[in-house]
């Protein structure tokens, strides 16, 4: 009864973001952004680029990622939706889940295949472009595991944006640290097995314990 | 359900709690100004100076026992949080609301007396890579999003119920600041004063902490208490 629900929501919301590609096209559009503002703001000197890189791209990763947190519950809250599924036999965590996994594949993957290119821009070692998309891919994940509790705790409040990332950046400080790290680790000559192993940890207890508070905010906010 | 586990909820009324908060609040605002004169006196007067680090050590009878205060009523807070939530009583939220402030003031105050401590000893104010700052400074923005989130939902009951499950998420906080510099070897120094072991300090300098320490404490219950009355009275 758990899988064909999980199946059922991904395949639903995958749909509704392909109807809707403009939304996914946003966010990676400003992920893009966010990435080129920092050469001209600090400046054009490669080294100084070289050393930033991993920064700015986690940065801009986790951004990019709780900017579009807001879609994650919004519409289906507005139709009707949301409190359908509430009411509806599978368990709520469950449809937490199924659905923070449709919003990572939408918002989370396609920063993770991007990130090489900016990566690119910015005159990043050849070496380094594998732990940066893997500490990516154990990373994002996690900031929208994290991000669903601020979006249901935030749920249909006025200007519930601003407050959401108050909420969930203090929280997100780990990953950034982390992942950044790992890259870091590498251009430095060691290994990053420490930093990538405490992510899919990171990323092991979120999956597991998150949509149990993110299932109770839920329930607050819609009651 | 016997008579005996009822009494456990006398208190739980807010109307029959508000005496008891006065009451208690009332004894510790006494006691509050006598252990802080005892242990700033301690402190200042009675503590030999630091063989290494001079005078600039004293802040420590301020900085450990407010960081003490940061964390443990974070603690307080996620337990009323947790309480309030299973049980659905009231008060409890109100002591979420009535913490969090003095919470964030002692998280703020452990920071800043960090810093000045920091100055004349590491030769900086602050410093990126050091794990209990960050998880520290993490603290303070947690506090602040609680408050937040209490105060944009107009709906009351909701606002508490969303306060109290943002107070219990954030709890994982709490114990990667107590070991941090156990896990993480970075540049703030281990824990001063240990459970399992001696004190490392002189007799004196303990016990200016401890006192300090008790009057964090009183000073913070007052506070708190009078907090819940004030939000008994707005809200009976």
């Amino acid at each position: 009864m758990i899988f064909p629900a999980v199946k059922t929501i991904v395949r639903r919301d995958l749909l509704l973001a392909l109807r809707r590609r403009s939304d996914v096209a946003t966010a990676l559009l400003f992920f893009v952004i966010v990435a080129s503002l920092f050469p001209l703001g600090v400046g054009a000197e490669p080294n100084l680029l070289r050393a930033i890189a991993p920064g700015v791209i986690w940065v801009a990763a986790l951004l990019s990622s709780m900017l579009s947190l807001g879609r994650l519950f919004a519409a289906d809250h507005a139709d009707g939706t949301l409190e359908q599924m509430l009411l509806g036999a599978a368990p709520l965590g469950v449809v937490v889940s199924a659905k923070t996994l449709a919003h990572w594949l939408v918002s989370g993957l396609p920063l993770v295949l991007i990130a090489p290119l900016i990566a690119l821009q910015y005159d990043v070692e050849a070496g380094l472009y594998g732990v940066l998309a893997l500490s990516l891919l154990l990373g994002t994940p996690v900031l929208s595991i994290i991000g669903a509790i601020g979006a249901a705790l935030t749920l249909g409040l006025r200007g519930g944006g601003v407050l959401l990332s108050l909420l969930v950046l203090p929280l997100y400080v780990p990953v950034l640290i982390l992942g950044a790290g790992s890259v870091e680790m590498v251009a430095a000559g060691l290994s990053a097995e420490g930093q990538l192993l405490l992510l899919g940890a990171m990323l092991i207890v979120a999956a597991a314990f998150a949509p149990w508070a993110t299932a109770a905010a839920l329930r607050i906010s819609l009651e | 359900m016997t008579t005996e586990s009822i009494k456990w909820f006398w208190y739980a009324s807010p109307q029959t709690f508000f005496p008891l908060a006065g009451r208690i609040a009332r004894v510790c605002a006494v006691l509050a100004p006598i252990f802080t004169v005892a242990g700033l006196y301690v402190g200042f007067f009675v503590a030999p100076t630091d063989a290494q680090q001079g005078e600039a050590y004293r802040i420590i009878f301020i900085h450990v026992p407010a960081a003490w205060m940061s964390m443990l009523i974070y603690l307080v807070m996620a337990f009323w949080a947790a309480v309030g939530l299973a049980m659905n009583t009231r008060v409890s939220f109100m002591m979420i609301r009535a913490l969090a402030p003095t919470g964030a003031l002692f998280t703020f105050i452990a920071l800043w007396t960090g810093a000045f401590w920091g100055r004349p000893t590491w030769g900086t104010y602050w410093v990126w890579g050091d794990t209990r700052l960050m998880t520290e400074l993490i603290l303070l923005f947690l506090y602040f999003g609680v408050m937040a989130l209490q105060a944009s939902i107009d709906d009351r009951r909701r606002a508490d119920r969303a306060g109290a499950v943002l107070a219990i998420v954030g709890v994982v906080n709490i114990p990667i600041i107590y070991y941090s510099v156990k896990w993480w070897n970075t540049l703030h120094q281990g824990a001063s004063v240990s459970f399992t072991k001696a004190p490392s300090m002189a007799v004196t300098m303990f016990t200016g902490m401890i006192l300090m320490a008790l009057a964090f404490w009183m000073y913070s219950i007052a506070v708190a208490m009078v907090r819940v009355r004030c939000e008994i009275m707005e809200n009976p």
